[in-house]
């Protein structure tokens, strides 16, 4: 700019040649700032005193300098406006968004900025979609069958062991409070009807139970069972009321673990009255992940768990501390599994929960042979007052879990109702299809 | 130095208080902030005590500063601002609550996250933003500029930001302007700087500033250390267009401060060396800052619409929470004193009481439920809306190359409103057309020049396609036009093929090119430059030129010269100089200087020696502001002294006629000596001279001057030249010029006359205006009978032109006495001078002079209208789009660019509205929808078909049914009535019964009310779209405002919402990207709802099973990030990306556009629909994971990841089900979410084996993948969610599918057959409608059909005399109908407006009557009979009356229509009769039709009707 005004002062001075070379600048610039629509147009959008579009200085500077530096009119306007290329709308609300690059500012042709990426356009109708039914429904219903028999060939055997039924030999224990001692104990028979071939899985599973209710949820403190020391002996808040037990923190703290299931039940085969315990498997019963990594026994220089668990106090609904939940050290303290099973708190009030395993000790004889048995109960956990009610499950398992035909059944509906739907647009189509013959064209 | 300092606004209190005022100053600092006026004094001036005053601190310096915060401020500032939006309260409160140990749901910190997610998002937003504001302003602070520096004695090298109030700025060509600066010096002898606005307001023309008064007077150049005057102005205001104060001198002395004296910031010098000035604002105080409001944010009606619906969600929302919490405490009292095991006590150890937890509880699931207000949804609309905005940005189609624009979205939140709308506000001039002036045809002293080769030229423009090639081999001399003629074509050939994908080609942008070498100047294409002018004329100015000489020669008085040859000639000069019209060449500034060294000089020693010979100086007024306002503060007073207040009169007059005298002698030596220059003129004139006009219609008279070969050649402030044939040039002294405004709406300019030395007002003028401000001539001398006579016949030849869509103006001349122009200047004078309102004063000096003018003759200029008007009409139209025009052109005017741009249609019946009081008014509108109704009860039956119909069915129900259309014309005046608060409502329904409706002569307040009308009364969709300033109001008054970026500067655009370079981009602006920004939208935030809706009923069903207590089965870290992360994406990229219908059907197609304006994607209903599908959903996607892991080891949360997962998939599912377009980004990000979600379940379950309290989710996920039923339950559960939904849609598409549905099937069909489908469609519509083919097609009935339709019309119109509803289909026969049918008497009750609806329902014929009948009325009676002598009835007929009906004319009909010229009494007699019926007199009317059909004197009810009307206040009601 400075050069050109000096070029005009020369021009007054009257020079020819000096005139003509201003007078060719002047004459561009007077056209390319002066009068031209393009360079209003383009301020004017973005203009030079609204601050944040910015730009418009700069580039006006190189527009100056343009005309005289370089060749021919049409070029220069074409770099000019490169420079000056400003996208608006954006920019104006706030930003001086830059990106308009390229000669002018013409939109790029590319198809995602025009709008035009190739695209697939399904139409809905009767026409289109009649496979889709007809493929759901063919899929769906083997598989619902196939999920049917299985869950069928699961054998699976419940006792109702509560005692609500005046007739029933537990009914005794009924009003049994947490640490009654001595324990109520009561003995069921029952017979099998059918022998269970494979591993058989033993659960206790309650009614009316809400494990899941919101507090009683948060009331645990995984550090703690992780075996944090700090966390034994100081439990996270979320135990609170059962954190602290006369002045000593609880472990392990929390509701979820003061209401630990604690009946105990043993299962014998009676063969002509003898009864023949079953062996019942405490292990294996938790996550392997419970068990191995997300409990553990607070550490320390000694094996000795009561040690360990120094300085802390059992929950208040429990008999025993936790460090004597069982005798085997390595089922014992946080890891033992019964413990384990119940702090993984169910989802529905109604659930089960494994309590044994029942291994197929050879090929030869089934894992429980059809027959009579005879479940003796610990009856110390008291559901009564609020309505719970206590199982005993037997089960086999198959790929797909315990038995529940729910899943089958529910595939077979809907691949059904898929297939009769894939017929009525079948007649929808037939009927409605040539209305719109010309518009189906295409698909 | 400078301070604000306290006083009224106005100059005499300013004047009365500033001696008061200055020793109070410093006490009074406080209320500095109610002063209203500031003063400004150097700061060179030595540094006082007054100059270390914090006053100074309290104007702004020049720094900007546009960033909203500073490093430390950002963080509250930003919170804060944010914390303003409601939504944000509500989620913070949230998490806060979450904080209450007792109601708590989730981790606190965790439920924090959202929220500050949300927060950071839109925090870093409005960083970024400031930042890049903060780089701008740092940019602009940077600038440099000379600033009088008191140490060095010289200008030194500063940056802006240093620039402070009182500083001494000099400015170098070419420069910008940093600050408000008063200019005190220029480098120009006349004290003139050349500014251009262009950044301002968009005007690419020169524009004048003037140096202050005194300071011109100074002889040695300007010393910014002697200034110590002070100046006084306003405070800073944003009125671009004012500014007002005074500068008091040293002396006591004060001088005016006007508009012209300030340079604005913003602003660029041009032409002009150097100029210094004063910085009187600066920085933010600076008028083109404070106009700077940033974009809009106004709310669309769909997001209207969705907080409705917000709403109804808090409501669900609280049902649920109570429904919950009242579970909750009947759960806790079913067990009354027994506490289960698994009630977990409070934190004491007690028990809450069944109400308290029930409490508690409802606090807790307003915070478990908190998803269903969609916390997302404000960010991700906002997300959609700027990607709409860039594609809409993108798009090329709405790229101008032209003009290098392309579309602003200024307003960026309501993209998808432009898929609404439902009334187009439009305004006419440079938005229909181009604003591109190209001189038609004028006539001159009643005399009309058609200008055939010039109409022929023009038409070659038009269709320049075939001649392309040829042009193009025309060498190099055709060069412009060539490149003119192949754009044209190119465009020419795309219409045709109806693509506007592809319009524009390479070549375009080579005509670009040579368009742009050829050097344009603004406005003037060769179009309009190259002006064919008409043979005739050309002679006659040839003539009398060479006569003119001759007599000079012969020292013979001009008086000589017949009328007609005086007339002509002073035309032709009125022409070239009647205007502002700035003369530029290519090589300036050099040019001017040149100019003004050879023809100044004479001149100037002219006037230096009347100055010596006149002390009193009458000349000081003789000056030449060009700017637009009446102002001409420019004075000669260069020898000192102003106002000559206290000359008498007489002296005035004595002095002046000495004057005039001398001048004349100077003159004529001035004209030899411009004789010697002839050679130098002739080089001069090879070289192309620029004309830079304020408006276009300048430029476009001045270039058919120099046609004529009367070219202007230069344009100084005192002084105009003339280049003439024969006489070379003339310079006439230019002594005023009175701009233009549009009260006045004329300008004039007041010269001396070289030849004949006297001093002429040349006026040019509206001819409403100008024909009242003849000189009343006298009937009995035949001069004056004479000049009555081209009077009427320049009339008529008006109207003629205002029927072909011409902008006509009259020029005028006035001669004065000495004596006169003495008595006037000294009033003038003192106008001018004057201090306090000058503007009125001058205003009313300007019509004292302004009277008494002689006319010379008119121009008719065409107003082409832009590229594709009438289609885009067409298409909007059919869009189901209401269409007004309001414009401030003339009745006539409007109405022919109103047929040409096919806004109203020949076969509508047009009712037009003219009325002279509010009483005449309400009758009129009465007797109009009394009209409508009984038309309307004749059409019930086909209403009721209409109803019936599923298909295309119209909107509103009347006005856009199509079956018989009306048209509405109403002027300004009363519009003004019908706006009254009494007569709205039945303006409004007569309105919107209307086709299309054309308000004429309206004001931009007018305007404005239109829209608000229809805005607010209707609850309608409105739209306005204008280029000028006059258009803002409206613009800012309408739901969207689209402003045109044209010629007429940037105000229009800086109050709009979107911009558009051409009126045809709205088509697909609104048809395409407002439909799909609607759609769009519209089904996101539905979905979002709906997802919402969905996600949080999960949560509920499980409180049936968890004992209300609040729990949740999904974890929470799922619950707080599903939105934000799982399902956000696929939802965004469908609401930016889905395309239901693709761009060329919905263009094809415009009345897929009516789906916007029905709401049809997103009707109140359909929230509840989703509502309950969400509810269907979401108990599939609960109760099959609850059967399925129903009494089973399952833990909570090993149970609720399936149930997130199967609601993943669902809700994605769902999403694609509503996508009708798959990209590949449709697919990716749907697949992205899934992947997202398991990859980070599958991270975050192995992550920490103690963390995340209370779920502990650890290996939660990994197990469930191993095993099968979490498989099985997440097919089967959303195939079973989805069936409905699915099963719907595909019924719907199938056995009634929308408009939108058949819109997308024509997707990929042959072109043939997509045509033929939609023709298909007009069929099925038509013949449902029960109504004949549509106008196109009738158009294209043969001829032999169209005879024989007309033939059974004809006969059974006379059996049924009262049947209103005719055929639309049959337009032209019905026209012959009405004036064939015209002897038949209509019998009552509608029977009055018939027979005015008869005559109107088309007729050109009568149109052109009511032109000649509206002269009848102005005239006095008597000369009724006169005009109807010299009207010539057939030729007019045929004029006008062909081009409207030439495609009948081969048919026999048109034998018919002579015989109907034959009968011109009958339609005078019709005429007469609509005016009296329009009275209400009945009786009268009963004469009427007694007479009707009989010869009757025609001369006598010509005669009694303009009396009744004058009697009843003139009331005009005609059915064109």
């Amino acid at each position: 700019m400075r050069s050109l005004g000096k070029g005009g002062r020369l021009g007054v001075l009257g020079h020819p040649a000096v005139r003509e070379l201003v007078t060719f600048g002047g004459c561009q610039w007077l056209h390319g700032c002066g009068t031209g629509p393009f360079p209003a147009r383009r301020r004017s959008s973005v203009p030079l005193v609204t601050g944040p579009s910015g730009g418009g200085p700069d580039s006006r500077a190189e527009r100056r300098l343009r005309p005289l530096l370089s060749g021919p009119m049409a070029v220069n306007y074409t770099a000019k406006e490169e420079a000056d290329g400003h996208p608006s709308g954006v920019g104006a609300a706030g930003g001086g968004s830059g990106g308009g690059a390229g000669k002018s500012r013409k939109p790029d042709n590319t198809a995602f900025k025009q709008q035009r990426l190739p695209a697939w356009q399904p139409i809905l109708t009767a026409g289109t979609v009649l496979p889709a039914f007809f493929i759901i429904g063919l899929i769906f219903i083997p598989i619902g069958i196939g999920i049917f028999v299985t869950s069928n060939n699961i054998r699976e055997y419940e006792i109702d062991y509560t005692g609500t039924d005046p007739s029933s030999p537990c009914n005794k224990c009924l009003n049994m409070s947490w640490n009654s001692t001595p324990p109520c104990t009561c003995t069921i028979n029952f017979t099998l009807d059918h022998s269970f071939e494979t591993n058989v899985f033993m659960y206790y599973g309650l009614s009316n139970f809400y494990q899941n209710h919101r507090r009683y949820v948060k009331s645990r403190d995984d550090s703690q069972l992780n075996g944090d020391n700090s966390s034994l002996l100081n439990p996270s808040k979320e135990c609170e009321p059962y954190r602290t037990s006369e002045g000593k923190p609880i472990a392990p703290c929390g509701a979820i673990a003061n209401s630990m299931f604690n009946d105990t039940l043993e299962l014998f085969f009676v063969d002509n009255e003898t009864r023949i315990p079953i062996t019942l498997n405490k292990k294996g019963i938790a996550w392997w992940t419970d068990k191995n990594v997300k409990f553990r026994n607070p550490s320390g220089n000694t094996n000795n768990l009561t040690a360990l668990f120094q300085g802390t106090t059992k929950p208040v609904n429990w008999p025993k501390p936790v460090y004597m939940l069982d005798s085997e050290p390595d089922n014992n303290g946080f890891i033992n599994e019964d413990f384990i099973v119940w702090m993984r708190t169910a989802a529905l009030p109604t659930f089960r929960k494994l309590y044994r395993l029942i291994e197929r000790e050879n090929n030869l004889q089934p894992t429980l042979q059809a027959g009579k048995y005879s479940l003796d109960i610990t009856y110390n956990y008291p559901v009564h007052s609020f309505d719970g009610r206590k199982r005993m499950i037997l089960s086999t398992i198959s790929w797909m879990g315990g038995k529940n035909p729910f899943l089958g059944i529910a595939y077979i509906t809907v691949g059904s109702i898929c297939f009769f739907l894939g017929v009525v647009l079948l007649v929808i189509h037939h009927k409605y299809g040539n209305r719109n013959n010309s518009a189906d064209i295409p698909n | 130095m400078a301070r604000d300092s306290e006083g009224g606004g106005d100059a005499p209190q300013l004047q009365k208080e500033e001696g008061k005022e200055r020793p109070k100053r410093q006490p009074r600092k406080r209320k500095k902030r109610e002063s209203k006026t500031r003063s400004v004094s150097s700061n060179l001036l030595l540094p006082g005590p007054e100059a270390e005053q914090p006053t100074r601190r309290a104007l702004a310096n020049n720094r900007l500063q546009t960033t909203k915060y500073t490093a430390l401020s950002f963080l509250p500032k930003n919170l804060f601002e944010q914390f303003h939006r409601l939504a944000n309260v509500y989620f913070v409160f949230i998490a806060l609550l979450n904080f209450m140990p007792a109601v708590n749901a989730f981790q606190p910190e965790l439920a924090l996250a959202p929220v500050v997610f949300i927060l950071a998002v839109t925090s870093i937003k409005d960083l970024w933003e400031d930042y890049s504001r903060y780089r701008s302003d740092n940019e602009i602070n940077h600038m440099e500029c000379l600033v009088y520096c008191r140490n060095e004695k010289k200008y030194m090298t500063s940056y802006w930001k240093e620039i402070e109030v009182g500083d001494f700025v000099q400015l170098r060509c070419n420069e910008i302007v940093p600050a408000d600066i008063l200019l005190l010096s220029s480098s120009d002898p006349d004290g003139l700087c050349h500014i251009e606005t262009a950044n301002l307001d968009g005007e690419t023309n020169l524009k004048q500033r003037q140096v202050v008064r005194r300071f011109l007077e100074l002889d040695s150049e300007f010393d910014p250390l002697k200034f110590t005057s002070v100046i006084e102005c306003e405070k800073p205001n944003n009125d671009l267009s004012r500014f007002r104060g005074y500068i008091v001198h040293k002396s006591g002395k004060r001088d005016g401060l006007y508009k012209e004296n300030l340079l604005l910031r913003g602003c660029t010098v041009r032409n002009t060396e150097e100029v210094t000035g004063i910085v009187i604002y600066a920085g933010h105080e600076t008028k083109a800052l404070l106009n700077n409001s940033g974009p809009r944010y106004k709310r669309s009606k769909l997001e209207r619409q969705m907080n409705i619906d917000v709403l109804w969600c808090v409501l669900i929302l609280i049902v649920m929470c109570l429904f919950s919490a009242i579970g909750h405490g009947l759960w806790v009292w079913q067990y009354g004193e027994k506490k289960p095991v698994f009630d977990v006590p409070g934190f004491d150890g007690n028990y809450l009481s069944p109400v308290l937890a029930a409490v508690y509880l409802f606090l807790t699931m307003i915070i478990v439920f908190q998803v269903l207000i969609p916390i997302s949804l404000y960010v991700s609309i906002e997300i959609v809306k700027v990607c709409q905005v860039f594609f809409i940005h993108q798009d090329k189609d709405l790229y101008d190359e032209e003009t290098d624009s392309q579309l602003q979205c200024r307003a960026l939140n309501i993209t998808e409103d432009l898929g609404q709308m439902q009334y187009i506000f439009s305004d006419k001039t440079g938005t229909l057309t181009e604003n591109k002036m190209v001189f038609r045809r004028c006539t001159v002293s009643g005399i009309e020049y058609s200008h055939d080769a010039n109409a022929k030229r023009l038409a070659m423009y038009q269709e320049a396609d075939s001649e392309e090639e040829e042009t193009a081999t025309k060498g190099e001399t055709l060069s412009q036009r060539n490149s003119v003629s192949s754009h044209q074509s190119i465009k020419v050939v795309h219409r045709s093929l109806s693509t506007k994908s592809h319009r524009r080609t390479g070549s375009r942008v080579e005509a670009k090119r040579a368009s742009i070498l050829s050097k344009h100047t603004a406005f003037s294409s060769p179009m309009e430059k190259d002006i064919t002018p008409d043979p005739n004329l050309l002679e006659k100015v040839n003539e009398c030129a060479r006569n003119l000489e001759v007599m000079r020669s012969h020292e013979q008085p001009l008086s000589q010269l017949t009328p007609e040859m005086s007339d002509i000639f002073d035309f032709f000069i009125a022409l070239t100089i009647c205007n502002t019209v700035v003369v530029t060449s290519p090589d300036q500034p050099r040019q001017k200087v040149r100019v003004r060294s050879e023809l100044k000089s004479p001149v100037k020693t002219i006037e230096d020696f009347i100055r010596r010979f006149t002390p009193s100086r009458l000349t000081s007024g003789s000056n030449s502001s060009s700017s637009s306002s009446l102002t001409t503060s420019r004075s000669m007073s260069k020898l000192g002294s102003g106002i000559p207040s206290s000359t008498s009169t007489d002296s005035t007059l004595s002095k002046l006629e000495e004057k005039l005298a001398h001048s004349a002698q100077m003159n004529n030596n001035g004209y030899s000596s411009q004789q010697d220059r002839m050679v130098i003129g002739g080089r001069l004139e090879e070289k192309e001279l620029r004309y830079e006009a304020e408006s276009p219609d300048e430029a476009a008279l001045v270039y058919a001057a120099r046609a004529y070969n009367c070219a202007l050649v230069g344009r100084l402030s005192d002084q105009v030249s003339v280049e003439l044939p024969h006489l070379g040039r003339l310079t006439f002294e230019l002594l005023h010029t009175l701009g233009f405004d549009s009260i006045r709406k004329r300008m004039s300019v007041v010269v001396r006359h070289p030849l004949t030395d006297e001093i002429n007002v040349y006026t040019k003028g509206a001819d409403s205006v100008i024909m009242d401000l003849l000189l009343p001539c006298s009937s009995g001398d035949p001069r004056g009978k004479h000049q009555k006579k081209i009077q009427s016949k320049t009339q008529n030849y008006l109207n003629l032109y205002a029927i072909d869509g011409l902008r006509t103006l009259c020029i005028a001349k006035r001669v004065l006495s000495k004596e006169e122009y003495a008595s006037w200047l000294k009033s003038h004078l003192e106008a001018e001078s004057s201090i306090e309102n000058r503007e009125e004063l001058l205003f009313q000096s300007a019509l004292r002079i302004e009277t008494n003018l002689h006319l010379l003759g008119a121009t008719g200029i065409e107003d082409r209208l832009q590229d594709g008007v009438p289609e885009t009409i067409a298409n909007l139209r059919k869009a189901g789009l209401q269409i007004w025009v309001l414009t401030g052109d003339k009745q006539e005017t409007a109405i022919n660019i109103a047929y040409a741009c096919k806004l109203l249609d020949h076969d509508e019946e047009i009712i037009t509205l003219n009325a002279e009081s509010l009483e005449t008014s309400a009758a009129l509108l009465d007797q109009c929808l009394r009209y409508i109704e009984s038309k309307f009860s004749n059409n019930t039956t086909d209403k009721a078909a209409e109803n019936l119909m599923v298909g295309f069915e119209p909107l509103s129900p009347p006005a856009s049914s199509v079956h018989f259309s009306l048209g509405l014309v109403i002027d300004g005046k009363t519009l003004a009535y019908a706006l009254d608060k009494t007569l709205e409502d039945k303006f409004l329904s007569l309105a919107r019964r209307c086709r299309s409706v054309l308000c004429c002569r309206s004001t931009p307040l007018q305007k404005s009310m239109v829209v608000k009308l229809v805005r607010d009364k209707l609850k309608a969709m409105t739209l306005a779209i204008g280029d000028g300033a006059n258009d803002v109001s409206m613009i800012q008054v309408a739901d969207v405002g689209v402003g045109i970026s044209g010629p007429e500067g940037m105000q229009a655009v800086m109050a709009s919402d979107f911009a558009v370079p051409r009126f045809r981009h709205l088509e697909k602006l609104l048809l395409v990207h407002g439909h799909w920004c609607y759609s769009r939208l519209a089904n996101m935030v539905l979905y979002f709802f709906y997802k919402n809706a969905m996600f949080v009923a999960l949560l509920f069903w499980y409180q049936f099973y968890c004992g209300f207590s609040g729990s949740s089965m999904i974890d929470q870290w799922y619950l707080i990030f599903f939105n934000l992360l799982f399902s956000s994406l696929p939802q965004l990229i469908t609401g930016v990306l889905d395309q239901d219908v693709p761009a060329d059907v919905l263009i094809g197609v415009p009345q897929l556009y009516k789906s916007g304006q029905n709401m049809e994607e997103y009707q109140p209903h359909m929230f509840w629909m989703n509502m309950i599908d969400a509810l269907y959903q979401s108990l599939v996607c609960f109760f099959i994971p609850f059967f399925t892991y129903y009494d089973s080891e399952v833990d909570i949360f090993s149970w609720g990841t399936p149930i997130t997962t199967v609601a993943l998939f669902t809700i994605i599912l769902h999403l694609a089900i509503e996508t009708k377009t798959w990209t590949l980004l449709h697919w990716s990000s749907c697949i992205f979410s899934i992947l997202l979600f398991f990859i980070v379940a599958l991270i975050y379950n192995v992550s920490c084996p103690i963390c995340y309290p209370p779920s502990n989710p650890y290996w939660t996920m990994e197990k469930l993948m191993g095993e099968p039923v979490f498989y099985l339950t997440c097919i089967i559960s959303p195939v079973t969610a989805l069936l409905p939904r699915f099963l719907y849609r595909t019924l719907q598409g199938t056995v009634f599918p929308t408009q939108l549905q058949l819109g997308r099937q024509l997707k990929g069909l042959p072109p043939g057959a997509h045509s033929q489908i939609l023709n298909k469609w007009k069929f099925k519509k038509e013949s449902i409608l029960q109504k004949p083919p549509c106008i196109e097609h009738s158009l294209q009935a043969p001829q032999s059909n169209a005879s024989d339709s007309f033939k059974a019309c004809n006969q059974t119109l006379p059996l049924q005399p009262s049947q209103h509803g005719y055929d639309p289909a049959f337009p032209a026969y019905t026209r012959v109908e009405h004036t064939t049918g015209l002897s038949v008497t209509a019998s009552p009750p509608g029977a009055e407006l018939y027979g005015e609806n008869k005559d109107s329902s088309g007729t050109n014929i009568l149109e052109q009557s009511l032109g000649f009948h509206k002269t009848t009325h102005s005239a006095s009676e008597m000369e009724s009979i006169d005009v109807e002598e010299t009207f010539p009835w057939n030729s007019a007929v045929n004029r006008s009356g062909f081009r409207l009906l030439n495609w009948i004319t081969s048919t026999p009909l048109f034998s018919r229509f002579g015989r109907i010229f034959q009968l011109p009494p009958s339609h005078l007699q019709n005429e007469a009769q609509d005016t009296v019926s329009v009275l209400g007199s009945t009786s009268l009317y009963q004469d009427f039709k007694g007479l009707t059909g009989k010869n009757l004197n025609f001369q006598e009810q010509i005669k009694g009707t303009p009396t009744d009307c004058c009697t009843s206040e003139t009331l005009e009601s005609t059915f064109l």
